[in-house]
């Protein structure tokens, strides 16, 4: 170690391999001052302007913030705050242009100055020396310092190593052509950078540290001296111009002689280094307390007619310092951010400066020509004579364009520091480093690739083994249970005889359905149809049951009743069904029986029965007018109702009413055609089934406390069964009477049960209106294709039509108990309504379908 | 006698080398199909299914089989020339029943349309959805491969693939739009 500083002190350096010495163009912008430029209209700051991640925002629209403040907060190491430059409004935070090469837009903070600069309030530090290292750590970081040398590395994360340093080097080489931004700072605020490196040096705690400046440039080189006379520890070196000196991995080798190997930190080598102008930025945030919110850049290039060194506040758009250094309007040439040898061709010229911003480069015509055509190599080696970091380019060059990029990693691609020197030197103009940046960006692509698949194959293992244990553990499960009902079955016991009738009435059931679905075939007679149809709701019942049962609250008791109910007035009405005069008995006692059932919603019995009541009247009035009888039934329900809450069902039975007045109308036109005797029948069964309608709804709502929806729905599915009704009585005009009759109320009453399964899988839900729009739309769907049917039925033999229809109406029904229970289901979810009405729809559509195809087949 | 010993010495010679090729078959037993791991290796890992295999692994252990090598989808070209150097065919075109598309994408669910049925759950090969039944699912878009598997089963279409977004961190340079700029 000794040896380095033997050497440093005699003013010889080591060498690294390569270089070039490119015009230096400083002479543009050395001998002017820095200026302050104007405030710009807005300033635009982009969250993230460093290596890592963005900090989180703080500020939103509208807020006022002042000088200085904080706009994002760090959560994670890597991330680095950015503060207002001045005091001003959030105009937005939205996607802007930033500074990159791609010209992609992400998320910045559109600050609008108010002309004030009024600073938030600020903590200056006399005596930095009595804080401890890890406050000034946090002082750094807490000032939204990076790199201001140009890649940008969180200066806090840099400086915070635990490896013993034994170079503090300074970095004030400024190697690029046209950049004098570090230069003039070093002139203008030589003790500001000083102080900076002594607080690095507390920091730190090096043994030596070490400003490497070339010899390009006296002045700041006096200046340093000036400050530096009384600190033995801080050694000068003035070093030769070359590019790339200012290379981390040159520079360290020049100094010290060290190479740091590929993929290796130069802090594992005992070595920092720092830009002159972090250092600077270091001084300020930690004294003064000032946040790193401006920085000097040099603005250049001879199409500018004052190019001059600038302090730009951080998200000044170009534009504004182009116009500043008197940019010609007509100019239409590219701007380079950067140096000319690392730059990049900027977009446009709203990109703002950020915190990695040395220069900005508006070259004229004959300074940077456009492209020379590219030609082959020539294989001449120059590009490998001048490579710093003695790779070969041009075999990179053939590998990055054969995209073999297992070559270009064998060849230490990632150790090219896109100096441009190759393509400096090659008489083919190749321009090398863009092949070389289009590989890396490629390569560190295709590995970010290669790990995400790595954690999809695992994830996809793991899942795999996760759904095979699962399995076993189901037959497992299976198995166990499967022997313990064995067991428990075979016991003997009351239970177990029990279970065994259980299995034996499954089975009855299913050799019922089956000799049931023969008789479909076989059997034309009414009374056989009856009974199927008694066989149907029976089945229909007993699936209710088997919903209902294992929920086992409160409610579920009560439709269990409801259906009871239901059944013993059916049942009673095809006892009576001979007699025409008994039916309003019979729905007085429908109504009256539905009464116990709920003992605290004997308001609603009370319309039922005044329903009933009405309906009674209504046959009697029979043979009068219809005029007469719909005011009669529309009147009766409504005085009856006298409480609020009652009001909407009132209102349904009226509807209900109403519909049925309709159907008896129509009816009564339909029946002119027929002999008296056929009329009454089939008025009376029709009745039959609407009665059995009516007294359902209401005992459905009353399961539910509050839900007035449902009452809707239930006259809805009236009306949609008087409509059907009317259409089957059109369609039955051309029929024998029997045949009418018969397949009219099997229809009616098909319909009648599939309603009830929707309207007890709505009770279920609580709250769930839009559910109840659902059955309704299924009802209106089920009224369609029924319509459907009875047209069809018209062409149809008999038999045949009536087998289809109630077949159809069965799978209905059923459809619809699905769709119901699945929207039953979720508590709030309209959506899920709205798409179990299109199920539904979809497939009464496909039923309309196969019935159709059905009729041309038979 | 001379015969004899000729023989002796041949047949101590192979039972020699017998034994010797017996223990190292032993000693250096290859577990697996290194072909197939390798091919698998070479295989994006969306674990699509549309080569008509369950999973990439499947399909690797089906090319090391014989299967044609033109079936991945999502690797396109470049792993239908991987697979061809490694096995040392000629790389042939994409099958033609496989779409040409593979610009890559993340699944994306629309949440206020979720109905929280957990289909897509069950579909996902990677476990890249997180949702319970009736609640919302949503998709981890850094574990989703973009296989597509969860678009089909979704009851209410609200799931799309959207090409995954351009940003500074995927961006690749275009040497087309390069400027071409050195100075003198």
């Amino acid at each position: 170690m000794e040896t380095v500083i033997e050497r440093i002190e005699q003013g010889r350096f080591w060498q690294f391999h390569g270089g070039i010495h490119p015009p230096e163009m400083k002479f543009l912008t050395t001998n002017k001052p820095i200026r302050t430029v104007s405030l710009p209209q807005r300033l635009v700051l982009p969250i993230q302007q460093h290596i890592g991640e963005a900090g989180e925002l703080i500020v939103k629209p509208g807020d006022y913030v002042l000088k200085g403040q904080p706009l994002t907060k760090t959560t994670v190491p890597l991330a680095v705050p950015i503060h207002a430059p001045t005091s001003g409004t959030i105009a937005s935070i939205e996607n802007h242009i930033i500074a990159h090469p791609s010209g992609l837009n992400e998320m910045s903070v559109i600050l609008m100055p108010d002309g004030e600069d009024r600073w938030r309030e600020r903590h200056i530090v006399e005596n930095y020396s009595q804080l401890d290292k890890n406050t000034l750590v946090e002082k750094i970081a807490n000032a939204g310092i990076a790199g201001m040398g140009g890649a940008g590395f969180p200066t806090h994360i840099k400086v915070n190593t635990k490896a013993k340093i034994d170079f503090l080097i300074i970095n004030a080489a400024e190697c690029e052509p046209y950049i004098t931004a570090d230069d003039l700072l070093m002139r203008e605020h030589a003790a500001s950078v000083i102080e900076g490196i002594k607080i690095l040096d507390k920091i730190l705690e090096p043994a030596f540290i070490l400003i490497g400046i070339e010899d390009n440039k006296p002045e700041a080189i006096d200046a340093l001296n000036h400050e530096i006379k009384q600190f033995d520890k801080i050694k000068l070196c003035v070093v030769p111009t070359k590019y790339p000196t200012g290379g981390e991995k040159q520079l360290i080798k020049i100094l010290t002689g060290k190479e740091v190997p590929s993929g290796v930190l130069p802090s594992s080598l005992g070595i920092v280094m720092q830009n002159v102008g972090t250092c600077h930025a270091i001084a300020e945030a930690v004294i003064s307390d000032t946040p790193l919110i401006k920085r000097v850049v040099t603005v250049t290039g001879q199409a500018l007619e004052k190019p001059q060194n600038v302090w730009a506040l951080l998200g000044t758009p170009i534009e504004h310092l182009l116009q500043e250094c008197q940019y010609p309007q007509q100019q239409k040439r590219h701007i380079i951010m950067g140096g000319p040898m690392m730059g990049f061709s900027l977009p446009n010229t709203q990109v703002p400066v950020v915190k990695t911003t040395n220069c900005i480069l508006a070259p004229s015509e004959k300074e940077i020509p456009d492209a020379n055509q590219e030609i082959e190599c020539i294989r001449c080696g120059q590009c490998a004579e001048v490579c710093p970091a003695q790779l070969l380019p041009q075999e990179l060059q053939w590998h990055a364009k054969a995209k073999d990029s297992e070559q270009l990693t064998k060849l230490n691609l990632f150790d090219c520091i896109e100096c441009g020197a190759c393509a400096y030197v090659c008489p083919s103009h190749i321009p090398l480093v863009h092949y070389y940046r289009v590989s890396k960006a490629e390569i560190r692509q295709q590995k970010l690739l290669d790990i995400k698949a790595e954690k999809a194959k695992q994830r996809f293992e793991a899942r795999k083994a996760r759904l095979e244990r699962d399995k076993k553990a189901r037959e497992e499960k299976h198995k166990k249970a499967a022997e313990a009902r064995r067991a428990r079955m075979n016991s003997g016991t009351e239970e177990a005889n029990k279970e065994k009738s259980a299995v034996a009435a499954a089975l009855a059931r299913v050799q019922a359905k089956k000799a049931q679905q023969s008789g479909v075939q076989a059997n034309t007679t009414n009374d056989d149809k009856k009974s199927q149809v008694a066989d149907a709701i029976a089945r229909a019942k007993a699936k209710k049951a088997g919903q209902s049962a294992p929920n086992g609250d409160a409610g579920d008791d009560k439709k269990q009743q409801v259906a009871a109910a239901i059944a013993r007035a059916k049942a009673k009405k095809l006892a009576a069904k001979e007699q025409a005069n008994d039916d309003s008995a019979e729905e007085n006692i429908n109504a009256v029986e539905t009464k116990p059932t709920s003992a605290q919603d004997d308001k609603k019995a009370r319309v039922a029965a005044a329903v009933a009541r009405a309906k009674a009247k209504k046959l009697a009035a029979q043979e009068q007018p219809s005029d007469v009888g719909t005011d009669d039934t529309g009147k009766s329900p409504e005085t009856i109702s006298s409480t609020a809450e009652d009001a909407k069902k009132a209102r349904i039975a009226a509807a209900v009413a109403k519909a049925k007045a309709k159907k008896l109308a129509a009816n009564t036109e339909s029946d002119d055609q027929r002999t008296e005797g056929e009329a009454e029948a089939s008025t009376k069964d029709k009745d039959d089934v609407m009665a059995e309608a009516i007294v359902e709804p209401p005992q459905e709502t009353s399961t539910s406390t509050q839900d007035d929806k449902k009452a809707r729905i239930a006259a809805a599915v009236a009306k949609a069964k008087a409509k059907k009704l009317a259409a089957n009585t059109g369609s039955d005009d051309q029929r024998t009477e029997g045949e009418a009759e018969a397949s009219t109320k099997d229809k009616a009453e098909v319909t009648a049960e599939a309603v009830v399964e929707p309207m007890q899988e709505t009770s279920t839900s609580a709250q769930d209106d839009k559910k109840a729009r659902i059955a309704a739309a299924v009802a209106k769907a089920k009224a369609k294709k029924q319509a459907a049917n009875a047209d069809t039925d018209v062409k149809q033999v008999e038999g045949e039509a009536k087998a289809s229809t109630k077949d159809k109406t069965n799978v209905t029904a059923e459809a619809d108990v699905e769709a119901a229970g699945e929207t039953s289901t979720s508590a709030q979810d309209d959506k899920k309504a709205r798409i179990a009405a299109a199920v539904a729809k979809a497939k009464a559509k496909k039923l309309a379908e196969k019935a159709q195809k059905d009729n041309q087949t038979s | 006698m001379t015969v004899l010993i000729a023989i002796l010495v041949v047949g101590l010679i192979s039972l020699a080398f017998g034994a010797l090729l017996g223990f190292a078959s032993v000693k250096f037993k290859v577990e697996g199909d290194p072909l197939a791991e390798q091919i698998d290796a070479i295989l994006p890992q969306t674990q699509c299914g549309q080569c008509g295999y369950p999973g990439c692994k499947p399909y690797a252990d089906a090319v090391a089989n014989g299967e044609a090598i033109n079936k991945c989808a999502p690797g396109g070209d470049d792993t239908i020339k991987k697979i061809a150097d490694l096995m040392g065919v000629e790389p042939i075109a994409m099958d033609e029943a496989h779409e040409t598309d593979n610009t890559p994408k993340v699944a994306f669910i629309i949440e206020e349309d979720c109905i929280g049925c957990t289909k897509c759950i069950q579909a996902c090969p990677v476990d890249a959805i997180i949702g319970t039944t009736k609640q919302m699912h949503t998709i981890i878009a850094d574990e989703c491969t973009g296989c597509d598997l969860c678009v089909a089963p979704c009851p209410v279409d609200c799931i799309e693939m959207r090409p995954i977004p351009q940003t500074t961190r995927n961006w690749q340079w275009d040497l087309a739009n390069i400027p071409v700029t050195q100075i003198d």
